[in-house]
């Protein structure tokens, strides 16, 4: 503190010393630090790209348990995420050039469930219906472990006000159609109408 | 002070997260401020996660069991 500052803190508050004042200051300024801290509320922006079963997932549960902590969620979905806001879905998921993918049988006895088969590029990429098939099965062992269908999970987003953006882009790109997509979407918006929602989010995820 | 016994139970067993967790709020949302809640669960991350939604929203955990990998948590609405 330079010596007209002093000299004037001196005279706003004659009756303390320096030491006091800047114990107060302090004191003051963590008080309404703490209290900025206590009336935020959190938010969070994701952009969901991806349209597998197995990519749908993350952006749906952490805006849906975002929103149930009491924060304010926008999901921004582009590409193939877009997908994930049609009226009907049909995700699904392809084990193909996804070389950590667990392929286990979601019925059978506990051994035969625990066994991780290795299976040949060639085959599941040679055998007609094969992701079909790995999907059926990943839908299987999803409802055995009580896991909420994506389904489920988005309209527990919508209820829960989370906020699902859509990429007018992505449409035009795919000569898509509005209509394919179920209404709730809160706008068809651009980079430059989302970053400014994401730049001022305390957290945020690109899926 | 308001009494522990629960006046709303939450049958969430067999669900997985974030299930217990987005029912406990429901269910939380509907009730009067200090009432409390008993939330069964089955799902071992809840025991984290319930934790963590009561600091993040305010409301107070008042208790939680384990009984051989069935988990009970009394919640109270703030």
């Amino acid at each position: 503190m330079n010596a007209t500052a002093q000299q004037l803190s001196s005279q706003m508050t004659p009756e303390l010393d320096q030491t006091a004042f800047q114990k107060l200051f302090d004191q003051r300024f963590d008080e309404r630090m703490a209290q900025i801290e206590a009336d935020h509320i959190p938010s969070m922006s994701i952009i969901s790209t991806k349209g597998t079963l197995d990519m749908a997932y993350p952006p749906f549960i952490l805006a849906a348990t975002a929103a149930a902590l009491g924060w304010d969620v926008s999901v921004f979905f582009t590409f193939y995420g877009l997908t994930l806001l049609k009226k009907e879905l049909d995700l699904e998921i392809s084990p193909l050039g996804n070389p950590a993918m667990p392929m286990k049988m979601p019925v059978g006895p506990e051994w035969l469930q625990s066994i991780d088969m290795k299976i040949p590029n060639l085959v599941m990429a040679g055998i007609p219906g094969f992701e079909k098939m790995a999907t059926g099965m990943m839908k299987k062992s999803l409802d055995n472990k009580g896991v909420a269908s994506i389904e489920e999970l988005r309209s527990l987003c919508l209820e829960a006000d989370v906020k699902l953006v859509a990429c007018q882009m992505t449409v035009d790109l795919f000569n898509m159609d509005q209509e394919e997509f179920i209404p709730e979407i809160s706008g068809w918006i651009g980079a430059a109408s989302f970053l400014p929602t994401a730049q001022k989010s305390d957290v945020t995820l690109f899926v | 002070m308001t009494t522990a016994t629960p006046t709303t139970t939450l049958d969430a067993r067999g669900l997985n997260c974030p299930l217990p967790i987005l029912r406990t709020r429901k269910a939380l949302t509907a009730m009067a401020s200090g009432e409390a809640l008993l939330v069964q669960s089955t799902d071992p991350g809840s025991v984290e996660d319930i934790k963590s939604f009561c600091s993040q929203t305010g409301n107070e955990l008042l208790s939680a069991l384990n009984d051989d990998g069935e988990f009970q948590f009394t919640i109270r609405k703030a």
